[in-house]
């Protein structure tokens, strides 16, 4: 694996709140903005249907792979080519896949979220979107976020 | 060389561009940040920089070709490598816009838990 997004983020709520909020399906759902068939399952495909205004014409689907309580939820999720209108339901059976991970820790005053998303480097070049492909911003700037987005996960 | 491989890489979806691959790996990551400069630089002149072997550092050189990073040319004995901008800022900005995703589906969830 070849480049780890990370992010961490202090929550002022118990471990047990967060907890919830991301592997009780509704609640997910909520703040995520989709609307979800059932409940997360390890090992099972969860799909629904996304809330968030503009792309409510865009199916989730994610494989739902850990919840260890109050300690990590993971799945993987197909990459999306496009969000463009079709008449047809996206089709993500051949779709390369990345991997979201959830960790929680106690913090004092709440919980620490470490959320990592993984495995971008099974995209091919030709799956990112066009907007990506073309760009002429400046290269050196950009070099530190690069290689620390490389670098987490040498 | 390099024209070839981009043409490939745009043309042909069963070949992989693994371009963060290739980058997740510190030598490499040190010989593009040598040669992202904008300075050209030989086999030996790279060898010379680091503590690697002209072998070492013609496999590594080979990996980021490959990946369109750098692209080669001949000039007399030697081969000059110069470095691609256009897949690694591809691949940042798309790196960047997952990122800022996150970052709005993660206030969401903050307001949600806090409130």
């Amino acid at each position: 694996m070849g480049s780890v997004i990370e992010k961490r983020l202090e929550l002022r709520a118990p471990i047990s709140r967060v907890w919830r909020a991301i592997t009780d399906h509704r609640e997910f759902g909520e703040w995520f903005k989709v609307k979800l068939d059932g409940s997360f399952i390890p090992g099972q495909v969860s799909r629904g249907q996304i809330t968030y205004p503009g792309y409510e014409h865009v199916t989730w689907e994610a494989r739902i792979e850990k919840m260890e309580p109050e300690r990590l939820f993971s799945f993987t999720w197909p990459y999306a080519q496009s969000f463009e209108k079709t008449d047809k339901p996206t089709d993500y059976s051949h779709a390369p896949r990345t991997l979201v991970e959830f960790r929680l820790e106690p913090i004092p005053g709440g919980t620490l979220l470490i959320l990592t998303e993984s495995g971008f480097d099974s995209i091919p070049a030709d799956w990112r979107p066009e907007a990506f492909r073309r760009n002429d911003g400046g290269w050196t700037e950009q070099m530190k976020n690069i290689e620390s987005h490389v670098t987490q996960n040498p | 060389m390099s024209r070839k491989i981009r043409k490939r890489i745009a043309a042909k979806p069963k070949v992989k561009a693994r371009v963060f691959a290739a980058l997740g790996d510190k030598t490499r990551l040190s010989i593009v940040a040598r040669l992202c400069s904008g300075q050209p630089a030989s086999i030996s002149q790279l060898a010379d920089d680091s503590k690697l072997t002209r072998q070492a550092i013609t496999k590594h050189l080979g990996v980021l070709e490959r990946a369109g990073i750098v692209r080669s040319s001949q000039a007399g004995r030697e081969r000059i490598f110069q470095f691609e901008r256009a897949p690694i800022e591809s691949l940042q900005q798309y790196l960047a816009s997952v990122s800022k995703q996150w970052d709005q589906t993660l206030a969401r969830l903050k307001s949600h838990v806090e409130k």
